[in-house]
């Protein structure tokens, strides 16, 4: 369903991406590890063009998304097209990046309305149901900050989810977390990979890999190092520095 | 020596008034104009092109950089030299609006700037337009953040409305100088337009530190009061 080839990414001299490719078939969840500068969260941006890769294709059941090559010069689509693909992938921030001037039915109602062109009353009747999906029912006329961090996340993924979109996009949306909160979000996260969501996740969280990942992608240097399912990953790594990561976050927790 | 002189205050005080009703008058319209003037502005000194952001901060930082009574001038006594003509009311208002507006832009400006990354990118993300992220998100909290500040233009700007009086245009200030030169109680006149500015002026100010302080906290406190306190 998303086809990655190829991507590459850099901010000035420093180059994140070195050329990754990556397929994800519907219904995959598939967690992304690897050690802060490796470029799994530029990586998640560009699938939804959060960030423009220099070089690359992105598709998107089949279809070349986001610009075309014309006579071998990359073109990048009118606005409108690139808004319309990018509705497609739901994104989950690590900080929640709520809007704090709407509550939190509002935070949920408002791309709908927007965008998809719903009513007001549609879009919150549907809102109030997604609410009640990742257990906030009683949340909807709260403001953002009036929400723990846990809380605050879950509205966002239920933001995401109003959208209807094909595939959920996750950058490290526990790691702002405190520990105590942290499960009941992964918590939402099983609750939708079971649901057969397709998935991308960016995590530090070992235990969601292993037991949710369908795929876990090491990630070093702007690179994809080894990919594998979390059995074989975790148990039987192959390369040398997947193996050291692993060690190392083994020891941290 | 009675130095307040009733008698002509009772007896001017139509005029007092009509001065005073002008200068209430132009400083709404320059609000309006300038408000509204002062987004694109600010947009113009943000946009990805380099000329539009050139032509937006050479117009910011000349206004900036140079004295509001001598654009008015130059605006009133200049401008006819080439063939434009504007008389002196037309005149004040054009110089106070283009002068707020530029001030009006950097305020704006910073207040845009001040709404973090990850609010457009969550829009964005939701596949919301340019123009849609703008209006619906990041305009609402930039305006909240600079309100305090807007507040306080608005009220330097309600005193600067005095400046047209140098173009004959018969506000509070120039009302006052016709009366106290053919009835020669400069002190009486005066101090009432004293009085009627700060009337004004003062309640002003006690209400943008108002609003700062209502501004300043969260989203929520203030929603619940307005529905009637149940929080």
């Amino acid at each position: 369903m998303i086809e990655l080839n190829g991507i590459e990414k850099s901010y000035g001299e420093l180059k994140v991406l070195k050329g990754v490719s990556l397929s994800v078939a519907k219904g995959d969840v598939i967690c992304i590890i690897g050690p802060s500068g490796s470029g799994k969260s530029t990586l998640l941006r560009c699938i939804n063009y959060l960030e423009e890769p220099e070089a690359g294709e992105i598709r998107l059941d089949g279809k070349i998304a986001y610009r075309d090559i014309v006579r071998g010069r990359i073109v990048a689509r009118p606005r409108a097209e690139i808004d319309a693909t990018r509705r497609e992938f739901g994104m989950v921030f690590q900080d929640f990046n709520l809007f704090p001037h709407m509550n939190v039915l509002g935070n949920v109602a408002e791309a709908p309305v927007r965008v998809r062109g719903l009513t007001r009353a549609e879009a919150e009747r549907r809102g109030v149901a997604l609410l009640d999906r990742v257990g906030l029912a009683n949340k909807v006329d709260s403001w953002p900050e009036e929400l723990s961090g846990g809380q605050k996340q879950r509205v966002a993924i239920a933001r995401a989810l109003a959208m209807e979109p094909k595939a959920m996009l996750f950058d490290e949306p526990t790691s702002a977390l405190d520990p105590e909160l942290v499960g009941e979000v992964l918590e939402v996260m099983r609750f939708l990979a079971a649901e057969g969501m397709t998935m991308i996740v960016v995590t530090h969280e070992m235990g969601f890999a292993r037991q949710v990942a369908d795929r876990v992608i090491f990630m070093d240097q702007g690179q994809i190092v080894e990919e594998a399912p979390p059995e074989q990953f975790f148990a039987a790594p192959r390369m040398p520095r997947t193996k050291a990561f692993l060690r190392m976050a083994q020891q941290e927790s | 020596m009675d130095l307040l002189n009733l008698s002509v205050v009772a007896e001017y005080y139509p005029v007092l008034l009509r001065g005073f009703g002008m200068t209430i008058l132009m400083t709404l319209i320059v609000i309006t104009l300038s408000l509204t003037l002062a987004i694109p502005v600010a947009l113009s000194r943000m946009s990805g092109n380099f000329l539009v952001r050139l032509v937006g901060g050479t117009y910011v930082e000349l206004l900036r950089g140079t004295p509001l009574v001598l654009q008015l001038v130059y605006i009133y006594f200049v401008l006819p030299g080439v063939g434009i003509r504007l008389d002196g009311f037309v005149a004040a208002l054009v110089a106070l609006t283009l002068h707020y507006t530029a001030y009006l832009s950097e305020v704006y400006r910073a207040g845009i700037q001040s709404v973090p990354k990850g609010q457009t990118q969550a829009a964005s993300a939701l596949g919301m337009s340019r123009g849609q992220t703008f209006i619906r998100i990041v305009l609402p909290q930039a305006v909240r953040t600079v309100t305090p500040a807007l507040g306080n233009y608005f009220i330097s700007l309600f005193k600067d409305t005095a400046l047209a009086s140098v173009v004959t245009v018969q506000e509070l200030l120039f009302s006052g100088q016709i009366i106290a030169a053919r009835t020669y109680q400069y002190f009486t006149i005066y101090t009432v337009c004293m009085i009627m500015y700060f009337s004004v002026g003062y309640p002003a100010a006690l209400f943008v530190r108002w609003l700062e302080k209502r501004t300043s906290g969260g989203y929520a406190r203030r929603r619940r009061r307005q529905k009637g306190g149940q929080a």
